[in-house]
């Protein structure tokens, strides 16, 4: 497939269909619907751009299961956002569905199988309920074989439908038929032709008019031998595309790339699509026999590609992350051309151009690129030596594409999304500069301007982060710098970059960049001088609408701070027996072990850090990330093996517990110190408090509350040093990947410690791993800088309390995050009445409040509050002022 | 005229201006302080429960005060003057506990008071003829959504319990002598669905068949209708009406209205129609937009090409319609986008696919 065919090909979702799924039949069949209607949200979760609904089972009642499922997944927005085809081969299971969608549908199917007046009437029923239809190709005389029945069929059934039921043209899906090759019977042979030829005829014939299909037939003589019936299915998209086949019920997961098809397979399978020779079966069958039992698209034992040429062979190690020969293979290069760079520029960049473009189309994934660069770092590490030699001899040479410095900016330590963006650039030709973490604005500039560097990419991920960029902006507009500013990581967003970025410069453009895969066509775009104009016009439109729609209206209206605690939750102090900490005062604990913490791991945010979507384990068979997903995850657990046996990280957690009690915000400790918390100040109409953290402490009589910090351990940054250093930026990242998942496996660990043995108010509780991670136990440990208490400055008092720096080594930067990166922290509540919430946006008199608590003025409360200000500070300051 | 002359004679008129619908009638009737005799008439005495209230039911028992209202709209300037039948369906008036035959009624006497007060005005000023539009409104039951918070598949109603209420509204209403329909208000796609379905089937069946207007309703600041579509998503669940005229109403004020209206403009292929409340209701649930702000709002809209018909929702008054008139006397009114050949097909969200 080309990228521009695959662009414009609707795949269909099949997994909501009960003949195409057992898992999801037996579901329905079982009326489990909860469970089948979170098959239907991982298919749109996982791009599916509509979902067939098929309840053709005969143990069904089909127009009950057909009313209740849409019924249900109506109530989903997540799933209810994309049109849905009602399936089914019975008229009154497909109206039942009709009457449970207000979007537009698609009908699949009708047809004249059974006359021309049942097929108007249909069809007039399906124009009534607004929907779209698939017509078979199937009259009274049978289902359509060769294709001048196809063609006769659809163009009837066309003319009776647009002449006759005024039915419009581009409503119009006609399924020509896909049938089994290679089926031992002669009359079948044409089968694809047929198909292929049919819905080019069709598409001229019946202009507006859509094609569609059910892929998995054409290679039903196949079955149980899933790397043939893989590549057949590509061969025949390869060529039913182009002929006007738009749409298809298709497993996404089980189409190879059409270019990566073992070439004598693809030859074969060609040979009996395209019906090119009378043996096509017969030689199909016999090479189908060696692949029968692959999994994968390429057999690890499968050696043939060394067969190739060697520019083949380096493409290939890119694509496959395959490092076993690349230095043999570069240095074969480097014999053939005369000088080394020839080899970066020649076969190396060729080879990742390829894997750019898969990248690009959505053909490979993020770790697979990540990998591609660990081959292209070692060959390049290879040839080293002799371009330094070259170098004595005659002078560098540049072979940038551009350059890009990036950095993580000062206050802020994380840069696993930097490092990513970082190297899928360099994956393209660019020349990274990377600055690394902490980095002043002031030096970020002074590099920019004394390397010449093409374009600025700044990365943070606490709240904080984001006013130094728009300083770094502002700095840059007082400096009048042109070069493009971009702004990425988890805090980012573009609604951020519009309101607040964007304004304070006006010589250099600034695009938000939501996720590496965006960041390389972002890159190019600027760097070209005929794309860039169009990209800063469009970029600048859109904030322009993002900022118009902020405007839009007054804030939602508060309390004032007076009503909200009028409103604050309130607990049955009298009653409730307060359970009183094993000891008091701050505790270290250094000695945990990697394996028990291994266990706490929750993965699926792991698999997010590699922008791979989906839940663990179900992420390793997803039909559309799965492949790259179990790749990481064996590369993965080869990494935990060493990790764990070599005891790479000494994670060390710091407890601590005191008396306190809550005084309207605040909690006083009995050490002196004071916790200032948040409170709610929306309006709730369903009778729910307005929480602040305060609540869930006595007000008086004794009471406590704890504290806790954990870390992997300063060692993580050392390692990764180590790989990058290596030029593996792959383990790298997954080293701090897998910091960031042991810090929070940490947390989990002392948190279940402290509610059965330190705290000890649930001695008995047993829970799974699942349980953990879906909070259902008793407690919480919210984080300053979290939702709940999303002011920084307060990390301060808990870190002086716990003595965390001198105990575990972890330090708070200027803005308060957390050195070294893979580091946990925050308060423990025992209440069972206490419970996680967002503060949300507060009011000035809140404000006023908190400064007023906390010593400071207005402007440094503003300052840390601003991300949940609800009023523009500086709006309010120049009416004050008229 | 008779009706496929007025039929012609309106799409003529939405070619050369902007066409002007009228306004609010529960302002209206509130302001007349009516009682419970008044609402009840002779035909409803002793009925069960309380009729005040049932603004529709004075079809019936004060016609004399539906046709005061026609009038005073028609004498304003609107063009089009809508029935009095915003919740007569069966489903709605079971609140009041009326019966089917009643509630045909109101339709049919509904639908000939604004004919006869339509014709009366045709006659008085013949090039400014005057149309008649059957108001169909959405139900207290919606389709799409559940009314028990446990079982979100639980539906109050079934689609063939709202396809037959507004069957039965819109049988009557075209037999009273309506020269188009108003679907309005719509919070639920799937019973504005229904709505078209009945009468699609009904001109199927042989009925007289009459331009549809359709006008949905956004709720909030979201953007979406309340069953949680998008405007475009919204305009491809009902393009297959073929509608004379897409829209929405009600909710919101002008200014909050418009981004709404300018994203259907570029996308219809038909007429643009808007007809927003006073504002926002202030904390005594008044309106207090003047006739002046309003008309200021929308005749911007109709100058920037946005718009073809403007009328008014809640809280406007005969006042609020003659100045959004003059506001937009001589303005030339938009062309209709190109029909598209895409497919065009929705969830809450839209898909197109080229063709």
């Amino acid at each position: 497939m080309t990228s521009k065919a695959s662009s414009s090909f609707v795949n269909i979702g099949e997994r909501t269909n009960v003949t195409g799924s057992a898992v999801f039949r037996k579901m329905v069949t079982a009326g489990d619907y909860p469970a089948a209607v979170e098959v239907a949200r991982n298919q749109v979760e996982n791009g599916a751009q509509i979902i067939d609904v098929n309840m053709d089972e005969g143990m069904l009642d089909g127009v009950e299961a057909m009313r209740t499922f849409l019924n249900l997944i109506a109530a989903e927005p997540d799933i209810a956002r994309v049109p849905v085809m009602i399936d089914s081969s019975k008229w009154e299971v497909i109206e039942a569905g009709l009457k449970c969608v207000q979007g537009k549908a698609i009908v699949n199917s009708i047809s004249m199988k059974e006359g021309e007046d049942a097929f108007r009437k249909n069809a007039r029923a399906c124009l009534s309920y607004g929907a779209a239809v698939v017509v078979m190709a199937f009259d009274e005389a049978g289902q359509a074989d060769t294709a001048a029945r196809k063609i006769e069929i659809c163009q009837r059934a066309y003319k009776i439908l647009t002449e006759e039921v005024g039915f419009p043209p581009e409503d119009i899906i006609f399924d020509p038929n896909v049938f089994a090759v290679a089926t031992g019977i002669e009359e079948h042979n044409n089968y694809a032709v047929d198909f292929i030829e049919a819905a080019k005829v069709i598409r001229e014939t019946c202009p507006g008019c859509h094609i569609s299909g059910g892929l998995s037939n054409v290679s039903f003589s196949f079955r149980g031998n899933e790397p043939v019936r893989r590549a057949m299915h590509s061969v025949f998209l390869y060529y039913a595309i182009p002929a006007g086949m738009d749409m298809g019920i298709v497993n996404a997961g089980q189409l190879d790339i059409y270019d990566d098809i073992e070439p004598e397979l693809r030859e074969r399978v060609e040979d009996v699509i395209l019906n090119r020779r009378a043996d096509a079966t017969e030689r199909l069958v016999d090479l189908a026999e060696s692949f029968r039992g692959q999994k994968g698209k390429v057999q690890e034992k499968d050696t043939r590609w060394r067969e190739a040429s060697v520019a083949k062979r380096i493409e290939h190690s890119l694509v496959h992350g395959i490092t076993e020969f690349i230095e043999v293979d570069t240095e074969e290069a480097r014999q053939s051309v005369e000088r080394p760079l020839h080899v970066i520029e020649g076969p190396l960049m060729d080879g990742m151009n390829v894997v750019g473009d898969l990248f690009g189309s959505g053909k490979m994934f993020l770790p697979q690129v990540v990998k591609s660069a660990r081959v292209m770092k070692a060959a390049v590490a290879y040839l080293e030596p002799f371009l330094e030699e070259e170098k004595v001899r005659l002078g560098t040479v540049d072979v940038s594409n551009g350059k890009v410095l990036m950095a993580t900016v000062k206050g802020d330590v994380h840069d696993i999304g930097k490092n990513i963006v970082g190297v899928v650039l360099a994956c393209n030709g660019y020349e990274i500069i990377d600055l690394g973490v902490m980095v002043a604005a002031e030096k970020i500039l002074d590099t920019a301007i004394e390397l010449n560097v093409d374009i600025i990419g700044l990365s943070g991920l606490i709240t904080p982060s984001l006013d130094e960029m728009v300083y770094v902006a502002s700095e840059m507009q007082r400096r009048g710098m042109t070069q493009p500013l971009m702004i990425g990581g988890a805090t980012t967003s573009p609604a951020h970059t519009a309101v607040k970025v964007d304004p304070v410069i006006k010589c250099a453009p600034v695009i938000h960049v939501s996720d590496a895969s965006r960041a390389v066509g972002i890159v190019s775009s600027l760097l070209n001088a005929e794309d860039k104009p169009a990209l800063v016009a469009q970029t600048q439109a859109r904030y322009q609408r993002l900022r118009e729609s902020r405007k839009d209206g007054p804030p939602k209206p508060r309390l004032p701070i007076a009503e909200a605690r009028a409103a604050a939750l309130k607990l049955d102090w009298d009653t409730y027996e307060r359970p009183v900490p094993t000891y008091s005062g701050v505790r270290t604990f250094d000695d945990i072990d990697l394996a028990t913490l291994a266990r706490y791991i929750d993965w699926t945010p792991y698999f997010a850090a590699w922008d791979l979507a989906g839940k663990y384990p179900a992420i390793l068979t997803d039909k559309i990330v799965g492949e790259a997903a179990s790749g990481l995850w064996r590369d993965t657990e080869v990494m935990m093996q060493r990790l764990v046996g070599e005891a790479w990280f000494r994670p060390k957690a710091v407890v601590g517990f005191w008396r306190a009690n809550s005084r309207v915000d605040d909690i006083l400790l009995e050490t002196g110190d004071t916790f200032h918390t948040l409170r709610q100040q929306m309006v709730k109409d369903n009778e729910r408090a307005n929480f602040a953290l305060s609540d869930f402490i006595a007000p008086e009589g004794e009471d406590w509350i704890g504290g806790f910090c954990v870390t992997s351990g300063p060692e993580v940054e050392a390692i990764a040093a180590d790989f990058a250093a290596k030029g593996d930026d792959y383990s790298s990242i997954m080293v701090k990947a897998l910091a960031d998942r042991f810090a929070e496996a940490t947390a989990e660990y002392m948190h279940e410690r402290v509610r059965r043995e330190l705290w000890a108010y649930a001695p008995d509780e047993a829970l799974q791993a699942s349980d953990l991670i879906g909070e259902k136990y008793r407690g919480i440990r919210p984080a300053p800088g979290y939702p709940s208490q999303p002011e920084h400055t307060e990390k301060e008092t808990l870190f002086r309390l716990l003595e965390v720096e001198n105990r575990i080594g972890v330090s708070l930067t200027s803005s308060f995050a957390m050195t070294p990166a893979s580091s946990v922290s925050g308060m423990y509540f025992a209440h069972p009445g206490s419970v996680y919430f967002a503060v949300g946006r507060i009011e000035r008199d809140q404000v006023e409040d908190y400064a007023g608590r906390k010593g400071w003025d207005m402007r440094t409360a503003e300052r840390w509050l601003s991300p949940i200000l609800n009023y523009d500070p500086f709006a309010v300051k120049s009416d004050a002022g008229a | 005229m008779n009706r496929t002359e007025r039929i012609a004679a309106l799409k003529a008129a939405a070619k050369e201006r902007i066409l002007i619908l009228d306004g609010s009638w529960g302002v209206m009737i509130q302001r007349r302080g009516l009682d419970e005799a008044d609402f009840l008439g002779d035909r409803f005495i002793g009925h069960e429960g309380q009729m005040k209230g049932n603004n529709d039911i004075l079809c019936l028992t004060r016609p004399d005060i539906v046709t005061d209202l026609h009038n005073a709209y028609f004498e304003a300037g609107a063009d089009i003057s809508e029935t009095n039948t915003f919740s007569a369906t069966t489903i709605a008036q079971d609140d009041y506990k009326l019966d089917a035959d009643a509630v045909r009624d109101i339709n049919l006497e509904g639908a000939k008071l604004a004919r006869a007060a339509a014709d009366a005005w045709t006659a008085k000023t013949p090039d400014k003829p005057r149309f008649a539009a059957g108001s169909i409104g959405p139900l207290n039951k919606m389709l799409s959504m559940s009314s028990n918070v446990n079982d979100p598949g639980h539906r109050a109603v079934t689609f063939d319990e709202v396809y037959d209420a507004y069957r039965m509204q819109v049988q009557a209403l075209n037999e009273g002598g309506v020269d188009l329909y108003l679907i309005e208000t719509i919070t639920d796609t799937l019973n504005c669905k229904a709505a078209i379905k009945a009468i699609m089937d009904l001109e199927a069946e042989g009925m007289d068949k009459l331009p549809i207007w359709i006008s949905g309703t956004i709720t909030d600041r979201s953007g979406r209708t309340l069953s949680g579509q998008t405007v475009e998503a919204f305009w491809n669940s009902v393009r297959h009406a073929k509608p004379f005229a897409i829209g929405f109403n009600c909710a919101l004020g002008a200014d909050l209205m418009r981004p709404h209206i300018a994203s259907l403009s570029r996308i219809a292929d038909t007429l643009v129609a808007a007809y927003p409340n006073a504002g926002l209701p202030n904390e005594m649930g008044q309106y207090d937009e003047t006739p002046e702000e309003t008309s200021n709002s929308v005749g911007s809209w109709a100058k920037d090409g946005i718009v073809n018909i403007l009328g008014g929702c809640c809280g406007t008054t005969p006042e609020h319609i003659a100045a959004i008139a003059k506001a937009v006397d001589g303005v030339k009114p938009r062309d209709p986008v190109p029909t598209s050949h895409d497919m065009r097909l929705s969830g809450l969200e839209p898909f197109v696919l080229a063709s």
